[in-house]
């Protein structure tokens, strides 16, 4: 079982390595969201500060979703996943170890970018330490309910709106805890409880996402 | 022994066939018939567990069909599963490791060689031409002999008269272990078997 784990994210990394450009894009799109946002709002200081984590946090959103579509189309058009499916493996491992390829490639580089956003909107560096944590236990979460978004849109046409309609409104108790708690820090609350509830969604969407997802790639290659 | 009875399709509430009862023996071949669109592909992907019957059953050793049946299946479907960005040899592992068949290196180096794309070995999928894409989503079968059944949808497709014989001397060598194959085929092929069935699809 280890092995099917192993094997399909081994794989997933080595295509990522000769694709880097999948990878930057939504890494360029997050900074430039970020980016963008000061432009429009104004450059008042206090305002920026306030609203820094809220952008850092949309950005990922969606930037998450932006990656999505393309979880499972590939292996969808050139008859991989129809493999994945009567091979004797079990089918949750394998999405698992999508689900952890996706974080790797997606999740994990907006995380590690997050300063960056943070930077430009002076946020101080506790804060910015808390948005780093928020985003570490938040984006997860994004890719365990995002792939079963994903295995429910495979094939559809203009699955890529549809998932973004699909999925969106799941990710608001992420967006909510996850820039509440840098928001709660700044205004001198304990940010605790925001992380304990974004450890509670982590724990429920590793069961529902992958379980779902399962469920909906048996009926996209019926 | 692989045996299905009342076996009934639906595509888009289209009753593609029904009513199909098989039983395939060690060493049998079974051809799948029938004009485009009857349902060859369907009942091939029925077999494999990937479509759901609208009605009936299949067996596999008297059991429903399950993990086991998976280990004991293998099926290679229209799409060759390769990725362009790795290598034939890449990808031919990957695909190995997934139905769990263990291959050393000089293994999987004759399988190459019995397909004749052993100097493709280390170019990326995305050069191969179509033949050379169904050659490469080939090369597990030598390797896969142990597998009892084989489910080939179209495997002649794309390949030259060379690539053509070279897969009929697989398939009767596996027929000759005591291997079962089912295949859709538009191609009469001539392959050496003991038992051989055909299923035609359609009206």
């Amino acid at each position: 079982m280890l092995d099917a784990f192993a094997l399909v994210l081994r794989r997933e990394m080595q295509i990522a390595l000769r694709r880097k450009g999948d990878v930057l894009n939504v890494l360029v799109f997050f900074i430039v969201v970020g980016s963008l946002f000061p432009l429009g709002v104004g450059p008042e200081p206090n305002q920026l500060r306030a609203m820094a984590a809220g952008v850092a946090w949309l950005g990922a959103l969606l930037a998450a979703v932006l990656s999505l579509p393309r979880l499972f189309a590939a292996d969808h058009a050139d008859g991989t996943l129809e493999q994945m499916l009567v091979s004797p493996q079990p089918l949750g491992v394998i999405v698992l170890a999508k689900v952890a390829g996706h974080w790797l490639l997606t999740g994990l580089p907006l995380t590690l970018a997050a300063p960056i956003i943070g930077l430009q909107y002076g946020l101080p560096l506790d804060a910015l330490g808390l948005l780093i944590a928020s985003l570490l236990i938040g984006t997860p979460v994004l890719s365990l309910l995002g792939v079963a978004g994903a295995a429910l849109t495979l094939g559809v046409r203009g699955g890529g709106a549809l998932l973004a309609l699909l999925i969106l409104p799941l990710f608001v108790p992420v967006l909510v805890f996850g820039a509440g708690a840098v928001t709660a820090s700044l205004t001198g609350i304990n940010p605790g409880a925001h992380l304990s509830l974004l450890g509670a969604f982590l724990a429920v969407s590793s069961f529902v996402g992958p379980w779902a997802a399962c469920a909906a790639l048996r009926v996209a290659l019926d | 022994m692989l045996e299905t009875s009342g076996l009934a399709c639906e595509r888009g509430g289209l009753r593609l066939f029904s009513d199909i009862a098989l039983s395939l023996r060690p060493g049998g071949l079974l051809r799948l018939r029938g004009a485009n669109g009857t349902g060859k592909t369907t009942l091939l992907r029925t077999l494999a567990g990937l479509t759901r019957p609208a009605e009936g059953t299949i067996r596999w050793n008297g059991r429903e069909v399950d993990a086991d049946y998976r280990r004991q299946m293998l099926f290679i479907g229209h799409a060759p599963a390769l990725k362009d960005e790795l290598t034939v040899l890449e990808n031919l592992s990957f695909a190995l490791r997934l139905s769990d068949v263990a291959a050393t290196a000089a293994a999987i180096e004759r399988a190459l060689e019995q397909l004749g794309i052993a100097r493709l070995a280390n170019l990326p999928a995305r050069y191969l031409s179509q033949g050379q894409r169904r050659r490469a989503s080939l090369a597990r079968l030598p390797l896969s002999m142990h597998i009892p059944l084989w489910l080939l949808d179209e495997p002649f497709a794309a390949l030259d008269v060379e690539g053509i014989d070279r897969l009929a001397e697989l398939c009767t060598a596996h027929l000759a272990g005591g291997g079962m194959l089912v295949l859709t085929s538009h191609q009469d092929v001539v392959i050496d078997s003991a038992v051989a069935l055909s299923v035609a699809l359609g009206n």
